[in-house]
């Protein structure tokens, strides 16, 4: 693409369009704060239960804006060396031995820490310039790392910049789109938050989630479909140990896809639990008669 | 809306949202400012989630910034004069109180205490040297300790807790005893004497203090023994600050935030001040199928510890609550149970709460003096110094 900049929306429905052609259906909320982070060139932290898409935006972002995407996942003890950059020691070992070897004049410390001395990880690499304009950087999962990980992001963050001691600043020309994901697992620090926008991706609507399994699970019935999100949605009352997300319905979707289904029943049902609850406490708990139950509330309703 | 209109608007609006109790600092109206401008204001919602994506830094505020939206974006005016109605009542509460105020608070929240008192014989403590009286104080029932001793006994545990010793963690620091080799540092060392190897560098895990996660009782049978177990948390968390407190008496609260001032006096103050249902019934089942749903997956990881303060004399059915401490045991690496009635020494668990519990944790530990949450820091420290030699 010549110019990079000509898929980036100019307004909020644009926003919405952008995600829409990337096959993400999202509220009009969360295309509002999607066009702020790229028109403002803030980070976008996003929070939410496990399977509500927090992973798929930045994805989504990546292919339609045609834009490379560098993820990092996070961990507990995650540091510069496997996140940012770290220094290639072999190949410094060889040039301090050429040195020697060479009777070259001079301070062989002057040239030990040269750029392609460097070897770059993701963080890094989000800062460089790329063709295809710069690139969509997902730290996903952030809850995961420790401390002293989020406060080494606070200058990526804020000045979209790593300073490497020996070396000096080196700060991206134009920043990178920015989506940082978190599922709560840990309360991310309040300097990290500010310094991004923030979004609580809540579920989605029975009919959102209807037209999200219309694009992911196209083969499934329509009647089978909302009688599926109709169950779904009624377990997310349920206050079970790990709700299902929206990753658990498309899945749960193709498996009735794959058994031929034709219409819920308790049966079915108990059979396929384990696509959508993932503790057992929760799935003896809705087995048999709470499924049962719950059906017969949504023939009832239907 | 002109855009100096819009601006000045927006000023108000935050001022008004930092009353409310927001932390909204003045960079993020600025860019509150810059998202509404790129937005536009035509359409109301966009708007609102423009302010709100910038403003709000956490889902906990969500709610009270779109009521606050909702009212004064309705009607500012309107808004304006309820914050001045509540202004005086806002002001008067800022400025910290002073220490000696903040315990005499105390005092009269915990007035109740010292009547009960009066019934109980107090032992007089005899003034020779502090180590004996200490001694003394080891083995005294909470319940017998008048408010003074009280006092001393939480000087007491604030040491008592150096005993908690640090975690390995993932991370590194130099160390010439550590066993793996530290190439960079190496490097530096080897460019500094311009190419010469004379040693390589070491190091070694860094080390924090394990997380430990509180839950006391503060039902009316257990009134003594928590606020004291709640000077243990709080020495706890200034030491380490890898602590969540929750108490709970027929619901549960998060007491982390308000335990966290350094003063013990104002921490506890604001601590029986939020907490509604001190010495009343329990509802053990519900509070920890509470924990277990809204708090487990935040505040546990695999190297807590969870500390469950209670008699275990449950009012309600016991049914379910031997499924949400097996629940709850599952969750944590370990799950250690204080309780009171272990002091008399021909205690049988006969009460149906007590037995559904008992297999579910991990150790059953009296609490109902400094001795025996001593032993429960040193229990922590065995575990720790476990760990520590199989990671090392």
């Amino acid at each position: 693409m010549a110019d990079s900049n000509t898929r980036l929306p100019e307004n909020v429905s644009g926003a919405e369009e952008l995600l829409a052609d990337g096959d993400y259906v999202a509220g009009r909320d969360l295309a509002t704060v999607v066009f702020l982070a790229l028109r403002m060139h803030r980070p976008l932290l996003l929070e939410g239960e496990a399977g509500v898409g927090k992973t798929e935006i930045a994805k989504v972002l990546a292919s339609v804006l045609d834009r490379r995407l560098i993820r990092l996942q996070c961990f507990e003890g995650l540091d510069l060396a496997s996140a940012a950059y770290e220094w290639n020691y072999p190949r410094q070992m060889v040039a301090i031995r050429l040195h020697e070897a060479e009777g070259r004049a001079g301070h062989i410390g002057d040239s030990l820490y040269a750029p392609e001395f460097l070897i770059e990880r993701p963080l890094m690499q989000a800062l460089r310039k790329d063709d295809r304009g710069p690139p969509v950087l997902l730290i996903d999962e952030i809850d995961r790392a420790d401390e002293p990980f989020e406060a080494f992001l606070l200058e990526l963050l804020s000045d979209f910049q790593i300073t490497v001691p020996e070396l000096g600043t080196i700060r991206a020309d134009t920043p990178p789109i920015v989506i940082i994901t978190s599922n709560r697992t840990r309360e991310v620090h309040d300097a990290l938050r500010r310094r991004c926008l923030y979004h609580w991706v809540d579920y989605p609507s029975l009919e959102a989630e209807k037209r999200i399994l219309a694009l992911k699970a196209p083969q499934l019935a329509e009647q089978l479909r909302d009688q599926l999100v109709a169950f779904i949605h009624r377990l997310r009352n349920l206050e079970l140990f790990k709700s299902p997300g929206v990753a658990e319905s498309i899945d749960w979707a193709h498996a009735l896809t794959q058994l031929d289904a034709v219409t819920l029943t308790p049966d079915l049902i108990n059979d396929t639990l384990g696509s959508l609850l993932k503790y057992q406490d929760d799935i003896a708990r809705v087995q048999g008669s709470e499924a049962a139950r719950l059906l017969a509330e949504i023939q009832a309703a239907a | 809306m002109s855009e100096s209109r819009l601006a000045d608007n927006l000023l108000l609006f935050c001022r008004t949202l930092r009353q409310a109790g927001l932390p909204v600092g003045p960079g993020q109206v600025i860019e509150a400012t810059r998202a509404v401008l790129e937005t536009g204001i035509d359409r109301r919602d966009d708007f609102r989630v423009a302010l709100r994506s910038v403003l709000v830094t956490d889902i906990g505020q969500q709610r009270l910034f779109d009521q606050a939206f909702h009212i004064y974006f309705r009607n500012p005016r309107l808004l304006e004069r309820m914050m001045g109605l509540l202004l005086p009542t806002l002001e008067q509460e800022a400025p910290p109180p002073e220490p000696d105020k903040a315990i005499r608070r105390l005092m009269e929240a915990m007035a109740d205490d010292s009547k009960a008192e009066s019934d109980e014989v107090i032992v007089e403590i005899e003034r020779e040297g502090t180590f004996s009286r200490r001694e003394v104080l080891q083995h005294k029932d909470f319940e017998q300790m008048s408010l003074e001793e009280q006092a001393e006994a939480r000087e007491f545990l604030r040491h008592g807790v150096e005993f908690l010793r640090e975690l390995p963690t993932r991370r590194f620091r130099p160390s010439s005893a550590g066993r793996r080799y530290d190439l960079r540092r190496s490097m530096q060392l080897m460019a500094r004497s311009n190419g010469q190897l004379i040693q390589l560098a070491r190091k070694k895990p860094r080390t924090r203090p394990p997380t430990v996660v509180l839950i006391a009782d503060i039902s009316g049978s257990m009134t003594r023994y928590s606020r004291m177990f709640l000077h243990f948390a709080h020495a706890l968390g200034l030491r380490s600050h890898a602590v969540h407190a929750f108490v709970f008496g027929t619901r549960l609260t998060n007491i982390t935030r308000w335990l966290a001032d350094h003063d013990v006096d104002r921490a506890m103050h604001k601590v029986s001040a939020e907490v509604a249902d001190w010495d009343g019934g329990t509802r053990i089942a519900d509070c920890l199928e509470r924990f277990n749903v809204d708090w487990a997956r935040r505040v546990l990881t695999g190297r807590s510890v969870v500390v469950l303060l209670t008699d275990g004399l449950e009012r309600d059915s016991v049914s379910d609550l031997a499924f949400q401490a097996r629940r709850l045991q599952r969750s944590t690496s370990e799950l250690v149970w204080l309780n009171p009635m272990l002091r008399y020494d021909r205690f049988e668990p006969k009460a149906q709460g007590i037995r559904a519990m008992l297999p579910c944790v991990d150790h059953f530990l009296p609490a109902h003096n400094v001795a025996s949450l001593l032993d429960l820091a040193s229990l922590l420290e065995s575990r720790y110094s476990r760990t520590a030699r199989f990671a090392a």
